[in-house]
């Protein structure tokens, strides 16, 4: 493990900010754009949907619960096999961005899903009055109009993907979460455990901040 | 022309319109007047193709309003153009944006020289020419219906479709959305539809209404001629305007002033010519485009009642015994 390699706390703690970015940035990638699908598909077949099919709203927003109330912990270890077939191995940060990745798809798709959905009828109405097509209102109305609100869902996203990243440890993800409960905690390293929330509450800060900006940019 | 005949639809038990028919003719404001669930959002909603009806026919120039055949309607809705109570603009398109939108969903490149000469015409039309590049949050509810109707214009529509325009506005902020949609409609030669519950939309511009009471045309005609002295009590009730405190000795008399006879001098050649008293215990004068069209109240002595019916009877005024 690349931990292991360097002795250096400044050496440690810099690998693992790096397999944190690592981890988060990739699964935050791939979940917004695979729970974009599952976010549409409810946004177009809710009740108020442009195109209502109740059987397919209801089984779709059960599946989304049900994985969304999966404890992570649980999943981590489930979907172990999926992994191996996915990443070649089960063990290691790349490995633990498929982990993070299935159990932020529900998560943001219900938060897309949300945001979409927020959308003015009566501007979707508007729409259909100039001769809009299904698609058309879709791109141009849903999701243009709700993009400072998806980018919302995606700071809330990152942060908690920040937290469960720390769980990853478990799998051998690395990332300043498991530094933190290894060395600071199970070590009575206070250093470290102090170094390492330090890192976290600037990192989420961050984000923060930055979708803040964005949103008032955006909207 | 749209020609509505025997429209009837309902919401799963509820009848919402009861076979209406009437008639747009071209280049006129036709006026969809009743209070709320009248059914004459929804009769709107169904010209332009937004809901389908239930039975019988809604057709524009002779082409059928269907909303299964959804290209046909496609094409029938480039023609109508739609405003809304709640204005209804992208909150995150600027003024521009929003008057190109409709542009996009034709496939219209709006960054052409052609549309963007089209685009800043129509600003300028509603006047906003300062506030092209503002989103709608930083504009006034006037303002915000000007951009709707510049978006709803943009397609070069034959007719501009208003579903309670102003009922969001105050009443000054009203008079110049009135004001310009009558622009619109002389200028450009654009007919145009308004559903209103507001008498003072229908007395401004509208040339001929219907009264839409409980899914049926109780009334159609010139609004001065239906309004001034209603015979329908739905009618009177909806003008809400007759005083409840008349005098209760004697006899009240209402006299109308519509058309004809409204600039004679009736009430004072009465008391000269009969030397009687009497007195005027409540008056109105409105506006209905450019004419005034008025109607007022007499209290008079029960003995002098046949007298003074023979003498209004005589002239060429409309009035009636209140009861």
């Amino acid at each position: 493990m690349g931990i292991a390699s360097t002795t250096s706390m400044t050496g440690i703690i810099l690998t693992a900010l790096w397999q944190t970015l690592y981890m988060v940035f990739w699964s935050t990638l791939l979940s917004v754009i695979i729970g974009f699908i599952p976010a549409i598909i409810l946004t177009l077949t809710a009740p108020d949907g442009l195109r209502p099919i109740r059987p397919v709203y209801e089984i779709l927003s059960f599946l989304v619960n049900v994985f969304r109330s999966f404890p992570f912990v649980i999943l981590l270890v489930l979907v172990i096999p999926f992994t191996r077939l996915v990443v070649g191995k089960a063990i290691g940060t790349t490995a633990s961005i498929v982990p993070l990745t299935l159990s932020a798809i529900p998560f943001i798709a219900r938060i897309i899903e949300t945001a979409l959905r927020e959308t003015d009828a009566g501007v979707i109405e508007a729409a259909k009055s100039f001769g809009a097509s299904n698609w058309q209102i879709l791109w141009r109305v849903y999701i243009k109009e709700s993009i400072p609100r998806i980018l919302n869902g995606i700071v809330l996203l990152i942060i908690s993907l920040v937290g469960y990243s720390a769980m990853a440890g478990t799998v051998g993800g690395g990332g300043i979460g498991d530094i933190a409960i290894r060395f600071g905690y199970q070590q009575y390293r206070t250093d470290y455990l102090v170094v390492c929330s330090i890192i976290l509450i600037i990192f989420v800060q961050l984000i923060q901040m930055i979708g803040n900006h964005l949103y008032k940019r955006l909207s | 022309m749209i020609e509505i005949s025997s429209v009837r639809k309902s919401f799963r038990d509820v009848d919402v319109l009861k076979g209406i028919s009437l008639t747009i003719e071209d280049h006129e404001i036709y006026g969809i007047v009743g209070q709320s669930g009248a059914g004459k959002s929804t009769l709107l909603r169904c010209i332009n193709g937004l809901e389908p009806y239930d039975s019988g026919e809604i057709t524009v120039d002779g082409a059928l309003v269907n909303s299964r055949d959804k290209s046909a309607l496609r094409g029938l809705q480039k023609r109508m153009g739609m405003i809304f109570q709640s204005f209804n603009l992208l909150e995150r398109l600027d003024v521009y944006g929003n008057i190109a939108l409709p542009m996009k969903f034709w496939g219209i490149n709006t960054r052409s020289q052609e549309s963007r000469d089209k685009i800043e015409e129509l600003i300028r039309l509603v006047g906003l020419e300062d506030k092209a590049h503002m989103k709608p949050r930083q504009l006034s509810g006037g303002q915000k219906q000007r951009v709707a109707i510049a978006r709803a214009l943009v397609l070069d529509p034959q007719f501009l479709l208003c579903d309670e325009a102003t009922s969001a506005l105050d009443p000054e902020i009203t008079k110049g959305i009135l004001a310009l949609l009558q622009k619109i409609n002389r200028e450009m030669g654009i007919t145009v539809v308004v559903v209103t519950h507001q008498m003072e939309v229908v007395k401004q511009i509208c040339g001929r209404v219907a009264f839409l009471y409980n899914g049926s045309v109780l009334s159609q005609g010139k609004p001065e001629e239906m309004f001034i002295k209603p015979a329908e009590k739905e009618i009177q009730s909806f003008l809400r305007d007759k005083s409840e405190l008349l005098p209760r000795t004697g006899v009240n008399i209402q006299v109308f002033f519509v058309g004809e006879g409204s600039n004679e001098p009736v009430i004072t050649q009465m008391a000269r010519e009969l030397g009687k008293d009497f007195s005027i215990c409540w008056a109105k004068l409105e506006d209905f485009r450019e004419n005034v069209y008025g109607s007022l109240v007499l209290n008079i002595d029960k003995a002098d009642r046949e007298q003074v019916c023979n003498f209004l009877s005589s002239k060429k005024v409309a009035w009636e015994v209140l009861t």
